[in-house]
């Protein structure tokens, strides 16, 4: 059975671009999560902004698979805040 | 028979370049436009395009539309949508009496969640108080609603001002523009509003088609849930067909707009005929109006009645808004302009279209006068 990933809950992440996807439905966290990564230069961090919560699953996976790191997320009581750091071209 | 068509705000004639437009997306180009392959991309490509065409009637981005399946789906969309988006921020909206149903009931289903709604009154032109408003938003108001133009009586609202007003206050605002889209030229920059509603068949495209304007940036609570449709705000497989042929539409409504002059100079030859028979009063503002929109009080002359009537010459009007007129005897906008209900019934609204002629109207107008003398012969209100 595959290990379920650790989450690490942060505050105070600097991100250098913010994406939005809060009320938007499953899969569009994904999908907007590959396409602002690729804009992305090595090491920035990127902040994914979602309200659903499969994504405590789905976005530790995801950077699980492609070798990015999650650096944690934070939790504002409405949506949570994803901060993923692009640590592979 | 002679046949007048002058119902254009209940509905407008397919135009012949949408269907067109439609049909190869009804026959070979079925695909999902979901699938990434060449049957799927095709579909998508073409409702890419219609994105892009409606964003330009409106001056909006492409990104800035979400495709629905009626203007009352995109009306409904925007206040139960921004509502709930900002019900952490307060729990107050405003709204006006003279809104389409599908605006206030969905105001109404808000009043049953919890939410506080106020429904400004308007003056005896159907226009909404800018003062009013003013004073109505308060710190916990999160959205106004107020729609750009008046189905019934053809208003036009200050929806630039009363954009103002609310962000000066912190609230977001939405306009329904269904009546008002290819009558009266709209960008959405100009007034200033944040979301603002579309339908494809009140702009001779096809039923079953709508779109809301939602600003870059905002977010929104779906109706709908589903997937990756419409950017993950409205689920459902796309109406293909229908999304281009609103597109074509739209073009079209670009392309006519010059028009209107035409159009409203037939209207007040209409209005001048109509008036010249005794006890006709026009309703909603004689200038701050729709140009396609002339409606009347017909003393003692039931609206269905007269409508009934001049549909057997031909004649083909409107008396309400379509989906409540045929349960509701008296006119709510009217009641709400302060008419009394027994005028209030004699609701009478003729709304032309782009290929309304000059023959049409002398024809309405030869016609008019004996259709309403025979009925108030047999009205029991006319006492003469």
């Amino acid at each position: 059975m595959p290990k379920e990933p650790e989450i690490k809950f942060v505050e105070g992440i600097v991100p250098d671009a913010v994406e939005d996807v809060v009320y938007r439905m499953c899969p569009m966290h994904l999908m907007r999560l590959e396409e602002r990564m690729k804009e992305l230069k090595k090491g920035e961090i990127l902040e994914l902004q979602t309200d659903y919560e499969g994504a405590l699953v789905d976005i530790p996976d995801w950077c699980r698979k492609t070798g990015n790191e999650l650096i944690g997320v934070e939790d504002t009581g409405e949506f949570f805040k994803f901060y993923i750091k692009k640590t592979v071209d | 028979m002679f046949r007048v068509y002058l119902d254009h705000m209940a509905t407008t004639p397919l135009d012949r370049e949408v269907l067109s437009a439609m049909l190869p997306y009804l026959e070979n180009s079925f695909g999902n436009p979901s699938r990434p392959y060449d049957l799927g991309s095709e579909a998508k490509d073409a409702m890419e395009r219609s994105r892009e065409s409606v964003a330009r009637l409106i001056n909006a981005s492409p990104e800035e539309i979400i495709f629905t399946s009626s203007g009352a789906e995109a009306n409904n969309l925007a206040v139960r949508g921004l509502a709930k988006a900002n019900s952490k921020r307060g729990m107050h909206l405003v709204t006006s009496e003279i809104e389409h149903h599908s605006t206030l009931n969905a105001f109404r289903a808000l009043q049953k969640a919890g939410f506080v709604v106020t429904f400004l009154p308007v003056n005896s032109l159907g226009e909404v108080s800018v003062e009013k408003l003013e004073s109505a938003i308060t710190e916990r108001t999160t959205l106004v609603s107020v729609m750009l133009a008046n189905y019934e009586v053809g208003t036009l609202q200050a929806v630039r001002e009363i954009a103002e007003i609310a962000h000066e206050k912190g609230a977001l605002v939405h306009t329904d523009a269904v009546a008002a889209a290819g009558n009266v030229e709209i960008d959405v920059k100009k007034l200033g509003v944040d979301a603002l509603s579309l339908s494809a068949h009140t702009m001779y495209g096809p039923k079953g088609v709508g779109a809301l304007y939602l600003r870059e940036g905002l977010r929104i609570v779906p109706l709908i849930y589903s997937g990756i449709q419409e950017e993950g705000r409205r689920g459902g497989t796309e109406n293909v067909a229908g999304i281009v042929g609103f597109g074509k539409a739209a073009e079209l409504a670009r392309r006519h707009l010059d028009e209107v002059e035409r159009v409203r100079w037939l209207r007040d030859k209409l209005i001048e005929g109509v008036l010249e028979v005794e006890k006709v009063e026009l309703t909603g503002h004689a200038e701050k109006r729709l140009p396609n929109h002339a409606s009347f009080i017909v003393e003692s002359v039931d609206g269905e009645a007269l409508m009934m009537a001049l549909s057997f010459e031909g004649i083909y009007i409107g008396n309400g808004t379509a989906c409540i007129s045929q349960v509701l005897r008296a006119s709510p906008i009217l009641l709400a302009m302060g008419y009394p209900p027994q005028r209030a019934q004699c609701s009478a609204i003729f709304t032309l279209g782009r290929k309304t002629s000059k023959r049409d109207i002398e024809y309405v107008l030869s016609k008019f006068p004996g259709v309403v003398e025979k009925l108030r012969k047999i009205s029991p209100l006319w006492d003469k």
